[in-house]
């Protein structure tokens, strides 16, 4: 108990770096993901097959041989990524896949009335897609979005496998010096289980707020 | 006869092998109200569908104020569909009323009412929301304004759906089986609001089931069977005085002398 009271100072560097890491997956997949999700649902066939394998692919693979391959495959390419963007050009790969599929589960979630209402009172396709589908879909799509976070801030530990100093290398880094690893590893549970906990509660939170009853 | 403000000439329409529709033609003049009744699987909705493009149509015209909806002609005589925003204007001034109500869950009854004058009529906030409930009073709900569709009860959100549609000021207003997913006691209070419509000169096509409505609101009436127009003319004629043997049939199957010489 000691030993991981002690070493929380030195697992500071480490945190933040799975916390901008985390971030930056995390936004950038919702961009990337939200961009081929509605060619998916909405684009011509020829936009729907790359998109589609692209998602299936991608989803298929382990995240850690996704990470090697960027980062020890690609340089043999001439693409030399660092291991910190090498890290997040491999993760976000991995969660737009996830991404695009909750997104074309909430939009399709959507029935098809709503956007026949929609056209009705002559609103163009973009309008339709932001002032009708999107503000419903959202409902649907933040809690599996949530736990694709969560599951992307977990992920984000394999990033130490190449290098990256972020909590998980943070913490072995400290058992190097103690030779105390449990109570150091449970100190690390705990850490990412708080950074989860406080985002399923947000996400509860959200789908309150974005249901259509009021409580 | 003044210019229609509705022309379907020769419209054709079919899902695969199924033909629905044959060779439909009809006029509506503004201020018209036209009720379609007939059989399911008549083709009355998906007529009314087409004239807003919900549905395509394969062969003929449909023209609302002398514009084709659906097509544009390009020089050497064959059709292009219209593009989406094109499309999108055209619908702006064709206003529909759907059975389900089908109103945008999340957004309040004026909220509803105010997104296409907003978004398509390009009008401040507060001029649509004055608007809004300018349409919200006219059909009884101007104190239920801020409340979600989910709080509505199945007339209300009708009620809703009609001035979300007449707000737009539209050349036409479509109204399709709008009374057929309601309680009877909230049957009324709908078909009061359109009945006030039609007298101050809205112009509609009402496809309804309820035949007492269609003789009280409409001044003509067309019966369709099997994709065909089979009887146009005024209602009184057309309900009272069939004269095609499908129409007398389907009219004594809603027993519908009884009803029209008693009432209900």
């Amino acid at each position: 108990m000691q030993a991981a009271i002690e070493s929380l100072p030195y697992l500071v560097d480490g945190l933040i770096m799975t916390l901008v890491i985390s971030f930056l997956v995390v936004s950038i997949s919702l961009v990337i993901g939200v961009v081929m999700g509605t060619g998916l649902v909405f684009g011509p066939t020829w936009l729907y097959w790359p998109i589609r394998l692209y998602s299936d692919f991608i989803r298929g693979i382990p995240i850690l041989v996704l990470i090697f391959t960027v980062y020890y495959g690609l340089p043999a390419l001439g693409l030399n990524l660092d291991n910190f963007w090498a890290a997040i050009a491999a993760l976000t790969a991995f969660k737009v896949g996830h991404v695009i599929e909750v997104f074309r589960g909430a939009v399709q979630s959507i029935h098809h009335s709503q956007t026949e209402a929609a056209k009705a009172i002559g609103l163009t396709f973009w309008q339709r897609l932001a002032f009708v589908i999107l503000p419903q879909a959202v409902r649907r799509f933040l809690p599996p979005w949530i736990n694709a976070v969560a599951d992307a801030v977990k992920g984000s530990a394999l990033v130490s496998l190449i290098g990256v100093a972020d909590l998980m290398l943070d913490i072995q880094k400290v058992i190097g010096r103690t030779y105390e690893p449990m109570p150091l590893y449970i100190l690390g549970a705990i850490i990412y289980f708080v950074i989860n906990y406080s985002l399923s509660a947000t996400s509860r939170r959200l789908e309150t707020r974005y249901s259509y009853v009021r409580e | 006869m003044p210019q229609p403000i509705v022309e379907i000439r020769n419209v054709n329409k079919s899902f695969g092998k199924n033909i629905v529709l044959r060779d439909v033609s009809m006029e509506i003049a503004p201020g018209q109200t036209v009720s379609i009744i007939g059989p399911s699987g008549s083709g009355k909705t998906t007529l009314l569908r087409c004239i807003n493009l919900l549905e395509t149509y394969d062969k003929g015209s449909i023209k609302v104020d002398g514009v084709e909806v659906g097509y544009r002609n390009s020089g050497n005589g064959s059709r292009k569909p219209r593009g989406e925003g094109e499309l999108a204007g055209i619908r702006a001034d064709i206003g529909m009323v759907f059975q389900l109500f089908f109103l945008f869950p999340h957004l309040t009854a004026r909220q509803n009412v105010m997104l296409g004058l907003v978004k398509v009529r390009g009008k401040s906030k507060s001029e649509a929301g004055e608007i809004a409930e300018h349409w919200l009073d006219r059909v009884g709900l101007v104190d239920k304004k801020e409340s979600l569709p989910a709080e509505l009860s199945g007339g209300q959100q009708q009620r809703v759906g009609i001035a979300r549609a007449v707000a737009m000021s539209p050349k036409v207003l479509l109204l399709d089986e709008i009374t057929s997913a309601l309680d009877p006691e909230l049957v009324g209070e709908v078909l009061l609001v359109v009945k006030r419509l039609a007298e101050e000169g809205m112009t509609m096509i009402v496809v309804t089931h309820e035949m007492t409505f269609a003789r009280e609101v409409g001044d003509r009436v067309v019966f369709m069977d099997g994709g065909l127009i089979l009887e146009d003319g005024p209602s009184d004629d057309v309900l009272l005085r069939p004269s095609h043997e499908r129409l007398q049939g389907f009219l004594s199957r809603l027993n519908l002398a009884d009803i029209l010489e008693h009432g209900l």
